[in-house]
């Protein structure tokens, strides 16, 4: 297990993350940290003290809106959802995470 | 920025409570599905919940992390700083109430001056392209002063000029209460001025309602035709818009009305300040109007690519033809000013003194008041010590500060607004006060931008003023400091003080010397001789209600009135004049001595007067050779005058005038010669000035009564009214205006400068003691110790005091010295504003000297006091 924060993963990282889960529908902020760590199958552990913070700062640059709707337990809560911005960034970011992962890919072979 | 991004910074900083509970909603419903996770994986419910809080970490990091995603952060810190400061201000409501009053009075003071120049000075006259506007006067040769010019002249200017578009002007000899309005009910005295016809045009000013007077009406004898004011239109005819086209009775002949003129039109205000007018009537420009002598009052609008100096080269070549060609006319030598240099211009010296004036004031205010915030901080040191020791920058803590006197000189706008909407209001009020426009100031928007950004130029200087010592706050010199008074860092905050206080006291000096110079040339004003004795004089208006069909009839009408007055009750003596000092629309003639040989353009201007037998002695003009006029200097009698000594000197040089001759009506007899007086200008000198019997004149420009009572003026007028009564029975009810009210008048624009200017000196000075006092009070209480062993060992208390009040006048003198050269220097800049006192008048400066250096003896001597007072057990028990 280890956490997305203290992994010194690239800067952005949890944010392409986010967009991503968030590709498949709406969700609330548990549910975005329950999918990125079952997924990946426990090895990336989100932070809940990174992961508001990033959620506010996506959505205050506009690639995530958020409305508040009843969750399955019937309670208020706040679901995230992709904008046409957001969509926009996570087809290029995730092109250029491709192109990166190909490349370092290649380097750790080589080395 | 995005729309999102916007949305969100705004949400946080208007919705903050709502946009906090959602933090906290959200977080919790975090925590709650956790707790549900584990309570699936078996826990105990009550475990579950631990387990997940300890999960989520420390909630308010998180929170805090999120505050910082919204991205106002720094505004954050700006409502806390201010928060704080409010906090602050209100425990220490003493200080707090004396800076925003010294802020208030500053702004207040400087929003007034700025509301009166922006009027005045920095904005455009209100017509048209009115930098293209000139005003063209005609100078005497052999005289003084600046005279209208002849309608012919005009007439053959505005033919061959090539610099301007036009040349109009206005018939500057209306008095108050010239028309007078019959046929409405009770007959009206209103006040009209005749403009020639195209004067509204090239000024770019139309009429609201109605038309421009036609060509018809311009024409001699033509159709009568009047164009209203907007107030007259208002007050009397309820702004009816069909007012246009009536007919109206104006000095018995029908007139139609054209038209109403703007409310924002103030021609008065402009061109003859102080006055009032009701009526617009047209002004022909023909023969007949050329044969009443300089009349036209010119303004002319220069033609694109025209210059002033180029059009002043033209005119001086035009002139010499025109003059040349006809030398029957009056003398022509046209003299060009930009219209607004001819109406402002007068008081731009002074103006611009009362700016420099406020501006020091407004700088002294600053220093008082970076000087008081640096006081507090020093007993706020340990404060400031403690909050650098919990991670507070230094620019946090200088941040702190700026808003403090950025808050502080904000709450000053509010008693500095309400102080500069009643001094606005207040000149604005000030009929008597002869100064063009100063009735339309008012604190306006440009006013409250200037106000708003002076607050915060003020707040910014005191705040980096006082900040400029934040950093010397040792952290644990200061924590650990027994407040000794010997650290580095106190000798400094003393320095940075007394630089201020210094600054404080030159600046005042400086204020005072300026004051001090114009306050000694108003009295000096007050102080010339003006040739005739107002005091107990009052003049006041019966012209008939009826046109007299001669002149015999006419001087029945005045020989009744004059002997009605000198035989009222209270009246010790009565004439009639048709010229009265310092009033309006005086008239001038040239002549010459008979026998004399001048080309015409060189004769000397002479004033005016036709006056009654009895005039002298009532106006109190002394008589110096020969005799007064008496009741039998008639028509029928030899035509006699009396003329000035300057005019008598002018004609006559080393000659007696009595029995002299002026070539005028066939020639008067000079039969008595009298002192000169003032009645232009009190700083003007009389000029020429000729006296003719009016009983030989058809031609009154108007008919005064002038008397001498001791009685009230106000109780005067009604028994003389009730008297005159049977006589006239339309007589308008004119008021009496003492002639002492009309000096006044012309000494008004000087009072007004003094008294605004020993305003802010008072205020300079007492701001300037209250520094002294604070400084020195401060430093005593920090040598109290010291105080109290050398009490101890024997010093007595009067040379402790002695001591104090030494120090005290060491700063005095810095600032006395450096105010003084500054004086010195500056003073010059004041020559056109004095009179008769020299910018280096010695007095002035040995009694600023002296009154400042009362002031600061005053301001050292309480807490002198207090050193001499100290008990040396107690200060040294005091740690």
């Amino acid at each position: 297990m280890s956490d997305v924060n203290n992994m010194n993963l690239l800067q952005g990282t949890l944010d392409l993350l986010i967009l991503r889960t968030l590709k498949t529908g709406p969700l609330h902020g548990w549910a975005i940290s329950e999918r990125i760590q079952q997924i990946s199958q426990d090895v990336l552990q989100v932070n809940q003290g990174s992961l508001y913070p990033a959620l506010h700062r996506l959505e205050r640059k506009g690639a995530i809106a958020a409305d508040w709707a009843t969750s399955e337990l019937g309670r208020r809560a706040r679901f995230y959802r992709l904008t046409a911005e957001g969509k926009r960034q996570l087809d290029l970011e995730s092109e250029s995470w491709h192109a990166l992962t190909v490349a370092i890919g290649r380097v750790m072979k080589l080395a | 920025m995005s729309s999102s991004d916007i949305r969100v910074r705004l949400r946080a900083v208007l919705a903050r409570k709502r946009v906090e509970e959602d933090l906290d909603d959200e977080l919790a419903f975090h925590i709650e599905m956790q707790a549900r996770k584990n309570a699936a994986e078996g826990m105990s419910p009550r475990e579950a919940v631990r387990l997940a809080r300890i999960q989520f970490g420390v909630g308010d990091t998180a929170k805090e992390e999120c505050r910082d995603a919204r991205g106002v952060q720094m505004f954050d810190e700006f409502v806390r700083d201010i928060a704080y400061t409010f906090r602050n201000l209100r425990r220490d409501a003493g200080f707090t109430t004396l800076a925003i009053l010294i802020a208030g009075l500053g702004i207040g003071a400087s929003t007034t001056v700025f509301s009166v120049v922006n009027t005045l000075l920095l904005r455009p006259l209100p017509f048209t392209q009115p930098d293209r506007l000139v005003w063209i006067g005609n100078v005497a040769v052999n005289s003084v002063g600046e005279w209208a010019l002849q309608v012919d002249h005009v007439l053959d200017l505005r033919n061959q000029t090539r610099s301007f578009a036009d040349l109009q002007g206005y018939f500057d000899f209306s008095k108050p209460g010239d028309s007078k309005l019959t046929g409405e009910g009770q007959p009206v005295s209103l006040t009209g001025i005749q403009v020639s016809c195209g004067l509204f045009p090239l000024l770019g000013v139309k009429p609201v309602v109605g038309n421009q007077f036609t060509a018809e009406e311009c024409k001699w004898n033509g159709p009568g035709a009047v164009l209203l004011t907007y107030g007259l239109w208002k007050t009397r005819y309820a702004s009816d818009p069909s007012i246009v086209g009536r007919k109206l009775i104006v000095n018995d002949s029908p007139v139609t009305v054209a038209g109403v003129m703007p409310e924002a039109f103030d021609f008065a205000a402009v061109f003859k300040p102080g006055a009032h007018y009701d009526l617009f009537m047209p002004f022909p420009l023909t023969e007949e109007t050329n044969k009443w002598g300089n009349t036209l009052s010119t303004v002319g609008r220069l033609k694109p690519g025209a210059t002033l100096a180029s059009a002043q080269a033209e005119f001086a070549i035009l002139a010499h033809r025109i003059a040349s060609q006809h030398p029957e006319r009056n003398s022509l030598n046209p003299t060009l000013q930009s219209l607004d240099e001819h109406v402002n211009g007068r008081f731009r010296p002074a103006l611009l003194a009362l700016a420099c004036a406020v501006g020091v004031v407004m700088l002294i205010v600053c220093a008082n008041l970076a000087s008081l915030q640096m006081a507090r901080a020093a007993t706020r040191q340990k404060e400031m010590a403690i909050r650098v020791a919990l991670g507070a920058g230094r620019g946090r803590l200088i941040r702190q500060m700026l808003t403090e006197s950025m808050i502080l000189a904000g709450l000053g706008i509010v008693p500095g607004l309400i102080l500069a909407v009643a001094g606005t209001s207040a000149f604005a009020h000030l009929q008597s006060f002869n100064i063009p426009l100063l009735s339309s100031v008012r604190v306006d928007s440009e006013a409250l931008v200037f106000t708003v950004a002076l607050a915060l130029l003020t707040g910014l200087v005191v705040g980096l003023a006082a900040a400029l010592q934040a950093p010397a706050v040792a952290i644990h010199e200061t924590l650990k400091d027994s407040n000794r008074g010997s650290n580095s860092g106190a000798r400094r905050h003393n320095v940075i003080r007394g630089t201020l206080v210094v600054t404080e006291i030159s600046f005042a000096c400086v204020l005072l010397v300026g004051t001090g110079l114009l306050v000694r040339s108003f009295l000096r004003v007050l102080d010339v001789t003006l040739g005739f004795q107002p005091e107990s004089t009052a003049a006041i208006r019966i012209d008939p209600g009826q046109n007299f069909p001669d002149q015999s009839a006419r001087d029945t009408y005045l020989n009744e009135v004059l002997r009605i007055a000198r035989s009222t009750t209270g009246v010790s003596a009565a004439a009639i004049t048709d010229t009265i000092p310092f009033d309006s629309g005086e008239v001038s003639w040239s002549a010459i001595g008979k026998g004399q040989v001048l080309p015409p353009s060189q004769y000397p201007e002479v004033f005016i007067r036709r006056v009654s037998d009895g005039y002298l002695h009532t106006a109190g003009i002394s008589l110096i050779a020969g005799r007064d006029f008496t009741a039998n200097d008639t028509p029928s009698s030899p035509q006699v005058a009396i003329v000035n000594q300057t005019y008598a000197h002018t004609l006559w040089p080393g000659q007696n005038p009595i029995g002299q001759v002026v070539d005028q009506d066939g020639g008067r007899r000079v039969v008595g010669v009298v002192t000169d007086t003032r009645h232009k200008a009190l700083e003007q000198a009389a000029g020429n000035e000729m006296y003719m019997p009016m009983r030989q004149r058809a031609d009154l420009n108007g008919i005064q009564l002038v008397v001498r009572s001791s009685l009230p003026p106000a109780a005067l007028a009604s028994t003389l009214r009730a008297a005159l009564k049977p006589l006239d029975p339309n007589l308008a009810a004119d008021e009496f205006r003492t002639l002492q009210q009309l000096v006044d008048r012309a000494a008004s624009p000087r009072r007004f400068i003094a008294l605004l200017l020993a305003g802010f000196s008072t205020f300079a000075l007492i701001l300037a003691a209250l520094g002294i006092y604070a400084l020195i009070s401060y430093s005593v209480s920090q040598r109290t110790q010291e105080f109290g062993i050398r009490r101890a060992l024997g010093a007595d208390a009067f040379e402790l005091q002695g001591q104090v009040l030494f120090q005290t006048l060491s700063l005095a003198a810095i600032g006395v010295v450096i105010g003084l050269g500054a004086s010195w220097l500056l003073a010059r800049s004041l020559t056109t504003l004095l009179f008769g006192v020299t910018p280096t008048d010695p007095m002035t400066f040995a009694s600023m000297i002296a009154l400042l250096g009362a002031v600061a003896m005053a301001a050292g001597y309480l807490p002198a006091r207090r050193a001499s007072m100290v008990d040396p057990m107690t200060a040294l028990r005091a740690e």
